[in-house]
């Protein structure tokens, strides 16, 4: 393999992934925040976590900063800090509402900010999650994407009981890739002009503009079309994340599948490392829209930089030992501004920031990072776009791949 | 006279996906895929104080002699999340998806409406249905289809296995307590285990006791055995007989089946799909029902309509001519995939002799047969004559109320709540006002299960 330097290393100006152009920021949301023992700080409002005030006014805050978009995280087990099963603990947030759902029940509530609520493609059908999705950007007017993840997880699996075994590692991700495959497909499986209510012939759709998707992968086949009109984005955005740890297949997921990949790096160093890697295989596969990889970041923000500490520190105790999936980064907006600079040239053209605590992180962010961010010339002072594909600078609206383009045939 | 006190009618409102009744032609009619028209719609039956908005669902598109049916309204939003993004524009209105027992799994739909009555604060209801062909079964992991002979046994054991889930959080489980650290006081919370024929379960469900408790249930089914799973453990049911004789039989064949399972009558609701047509005389509400019939029968759609039973391509019919003189074409395949109504006709050679015999008597062509046997409107005069007979309807216990579906998206409710519910007000039998918050409250039916109040204390 040739060790020169991919086109994608310098990228230009107008590849709204690449990273000089403005900063992309997102907040990933769940229950009290990132922190397991957020739940107990000051504002937290743990009572509140299954009803819909509660995500509508953290999505408001998300919004009034101007975020690209937040992310929902959600499963389909309670949570736990053990692999084997439900760790009984009852000093944690445990339960969780759908995140498709809370996503649709916000999206009336807003005007401009992204929702990427999270899904398990393992357990899910991609026929329903297609028309959800596409549902959503409906009611969102073209707001919508989706996080997709995989569990191999066997005590996920017996809430489903189909299989006799969860699939292995690599199988878990290539599902997940004819997952996406599948939602996109049906998406694309209505022209945006089928709807043709012709009164003069009586025909509502022009059925020739429908089409059958005839998939087959080797977990599962699907025939459409979609039962729903192609969404108004066309395409909602697919967010995907490239841990490391979760080896090549997971890469390969976020390179091939995705239009927003995390990724999981502990410095700028394997940050950049990742980067090149997702994107020679991106290129390896041939033409594709442009990958917008992002950073994460667990973030605990305080006016100063050793009153952060102390706050995660303190949280640490009342939670006892856990493992954050993300980098944690403790400090002021201004040092963060500094760390995401830095991160940014490593590749990087966004980042999804986690609040620690919810009731205080976010409104940090959204008060504080953003601020600076703005005064540094990285960040929007107004949302520019109404769509997510908008507002992440990509095609607003892709063309179908099963549209005929009207010039058909006239081509040399 | 006795004093038996008036029966409060239920009323709510079907948004009109895809069927054959919108006349999508008309100037009037908007999308049936914008959110803003189901806002509208929504707003409009909750201004009129009515029960609960009602979505139906089909998961395939449907098809006639192997192409994409075109003639009425096709395609439609996903039932979760349009009920979901509806509970953000409404505070009182019950929000009542469609979704079928076959191509999904208990785990996932509880977990959908347990989310969905949280998100609502207690306005979730969930219609199952049972569709079960390999047709459908094609857009789906599993692929293939249920034996029909299974559908009602897996709808069952779903709804039964779907209640566990719900019982496994009781209420009182969520301390939140940030002094002490309990968040939660029971660590048992949300198990489950279930072993059937169908789903052999078991975990922690993970979405909290929701505010009903349990979602209400309607079923859609009119077989023996639909009905006998209505009996066993529906609140409501959604039917197609909305005449006085047979509504009158329905009712009380059903309620009459509520006793085995240790339930009274007014456990369960019964609830007729209804069209009307207003006008400003009754002679002028037949006229535009008549007109209305013309539109949503039109040459083309009459002849597939026979092709449903002829079972062949008919195309060169003429819808103003005389029906065919050839007979159908019984067999296993059939022309019309997807389609609900293709199941009526069992007995195609039967149904095709009545109707060539009904159309010889009355002189009809193919297009005034099929105006003349599809469903009719089912409320046609002033708003004072359909009051009266909506109020008649229900007091003779022909139904409980009505699911209206009007024939125009998204504007077709106004009328009716504008100038129908006013006099029913003032007939004192519907509310003018919401009493309660939840769909449970509107229906008059108990959250089953623990008691919250005495859990709670
Ligand atoms: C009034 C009515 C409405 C129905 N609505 C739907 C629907 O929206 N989606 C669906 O898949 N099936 C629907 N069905 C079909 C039933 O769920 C069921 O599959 C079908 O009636 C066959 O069961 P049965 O033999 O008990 O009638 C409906 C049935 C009736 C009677």
């Amino acid at each position: 393999m040739s060790a020169s330097p991919s086109p994608s290393d310098a990228p230009s100006p107008s590849d709204p992934t690449s990273s000089s152009a403005p900063l992309h920021l997102a907040v990933a949301l769940d229950g009290a925040g990132g922190h397991p023992a957020a739940w107990r700080e000051p504002g937290a409002r743990p009572e509140a976590v299954f009803t819909a005030r509660y995500w509508a006014d953290a999505v408001a805050e998300a919004e009034a900063g101007l975020l690209d978009f937040v992310t929902l995280d959600d499963g389909l087990v309670l949570q736990s800090t053990s692999t084997d099963g439900p760790d009984g603990r009852t000093d944690l947030v445990r339960g969780r509402l759908d995140a498709v759902l809370t996503a649709a029940r916000i999206a009336p509530l807003t005007r401009h900010i992204g929702l990427i609520p999270s899904v398990t493609t393992t357990h899910t059908e991609p026929f329903h999650i297609s028309k959800a999705v596409a549902t959503l950007d409906h009611v969102s007017r073209g707001r919508a994407g989706v996080h997709v993840q995989v569990s191999g997880l066997s005590y996920e699996e017996r809430h489903f009981g189909r299989r006799a075994a969860p699939l292995s590692g690599a199988e878990l991700y290539e599902e997940a890739a004819d997952h996406v495959e599948v939602i996109r497909r049906l998406w694309d499986s209505w022209e945006d002009d089928a709807e043709i209510r012709d009164v003069a012939t009586g025909r509502f759709i022009d059925r020739d503009k429908l089409h059958y998707i005839d998939f087959e992968g080797r977990h599962f086949s699907v025939r459409g079309p979609s039962i729903i009109p192609r969404p108004p984005q066309g395409r909602p955005v697919v967010s995907a994340v490239g841990a490391a740890a979760d080896g090549e297949a997971a890469h390969r997921l976020v390179a091939l599948s995705a239009d927003i990949g995390y990724v999981r790096a502990r410095d700028t160093g394997e940050v950049a490392a990742a980067v090149a890697a997702i994107r020679r295989a991106r290129e390896a596969a041939g033409p594709a829209e442009p990958l917008h990889l992002f950073g994460e970041l667990t973030v605990y923000l305080d006016e100063d930089g050793p009153a952060a500490t102390a706050r995660k520190e303190r949280l640490d105790a009342l939670a006892g030992h856990y493992e954050d999936d993300s980098e944690v980064f403790t400090g002021t907006p201004a040092q963060l501004a500094d760390l995401l600079v830095e991160r940014r040239a490593a590749g990087l053209s966004g980042f999804r920031l986690r609040p620690g605590v919810n009731a205080h992180d976010l409104p940090a962010v959204t008060r504080g990072l953003v601020p600076e961010l703005q005064r540094r010339g990285l960040f929007r002072t107004a949302y520019e776009a109404d769509t997510l594909r908008g507002l992440l600078g990509l095609d607003p609206h892709p063309a179908n791949r099963y549209a005929t383009p009207p010039s058909a045939g006239t081509a040399a | 006279m006795s004093t038996k006190p008036l029966k409060q009618i239920h009323l709510a409102a079907h948004f009109p996906g895809v069927n054959n009744t919108t006349v999508w032609g008309d100037p009037a009619a908007g999308s049936h895929i914008d959110f803003d028209s189901f806002t509208h719609f929504a707003r409009t039956a909750e201004r009129a104080k009515f029960d609960f908005l009602f979505l139906a669902e089909g998961l395939r598109l449907r098809e006639q002699g192997g192409r994409i049916y075109d003639l009425d309204v096709v395609g439609r939003p996903d039932t979760f999340t349009v009920l979901a993004a509806l509970a953000a524009v409404t505070e009182r209105l019950g929000l009542t998806g469609t979704i079928n027992s076959t191509f999904n799994e208990p785990y996932e739909v509880a977990r959908q409406f347990a989310s969905l009555d949280h998100l609502s604060e207690g306005r979730a209801a969930w219609n199952v249905v049972t569709s079960w062909d390999a047709f459908t079964g094609e857009n789906f992991r599993r692929g293939g289809f249920l034996p029909r002979e299974e559908r009602y046994s897996r709808a069952r054991e779903f709804l039964s296995t779907a209640n566990e889930l719900f019982d496994s959080w009781n209420g009182s489980e969520i301390a939140a307590d940030a002094a002490t650290g309990t968040f939660l006081r029971d660590a048992r919370a949300g198990a489950f285990a279930h072993r059937g024929q169908h789903f052999d379960i078991e975990g922690h469900f993970n979405v909290p006791r929701s505010p009903q408790g349990r979602p209400v249930i309607f079923q859609a089914g009119d077989s023996d055995e639909g009905r006998e799973f209505a009996a066993s453990g529906a609140d409501a049911i959604f039917g197609r007989h909305a005449t006085l004789d047979e509504g009158r039989a329905f009712y009380s064949d059903v309620k009459r089946r509520l006793a085995s399972y240790g339930r009274t009558p007014d456990q369960l609701k019964i609830l007729p799909a209804a069209t009307f047509v207003l006008g400003d005389t009754d002679a002028e509400a037949h006229e535009n029902a008549h007109e209305i019939r013309r539109l949503q029968v039109s040459g083309q759609t009459a002849i597939t309509y026979l092709e449903h039973v002829w079972n062949r391509d008919l195309s060169s019919y003429d819808p103003d001519g005389p029906l065919p003189d050839v007979d159908p074409e019984v067999g296993e395949n059939t022309i019309a995939l997807g389609r609900a109504s293709v199941r009526q006709f069992r007995d195609p050679l039967a149904t095709a002799r009545e109707w060539r015999e009904l159309a010889e008597a009355k002189n009809l062509s193919i297009r005034e047969l099929v105006i003349a046997t599809t469903a009719r409107q089912t409320f046609i005069g002033t708003a004072a004559t359909v009051a009266e007979s909506i109020d008649s309807l229900v007091q003779q216990d022909a139904a409980d109320g009505f699911i209206l579906v009007p024939h125009l998206t998204p504007g077709g409710l106004d009328v009716f709540a504008d100038t129908v519910v006013p006099l029913l007000q003032e007939r004192g039998v519907f509310r003018s006002e919401y009493e309660g918050t939840t769909l449970r409250d509107h229906l008059g039916i108990s959250v089953p299960g623990v008691d919250r109040k005495a859990a709670a204390s």
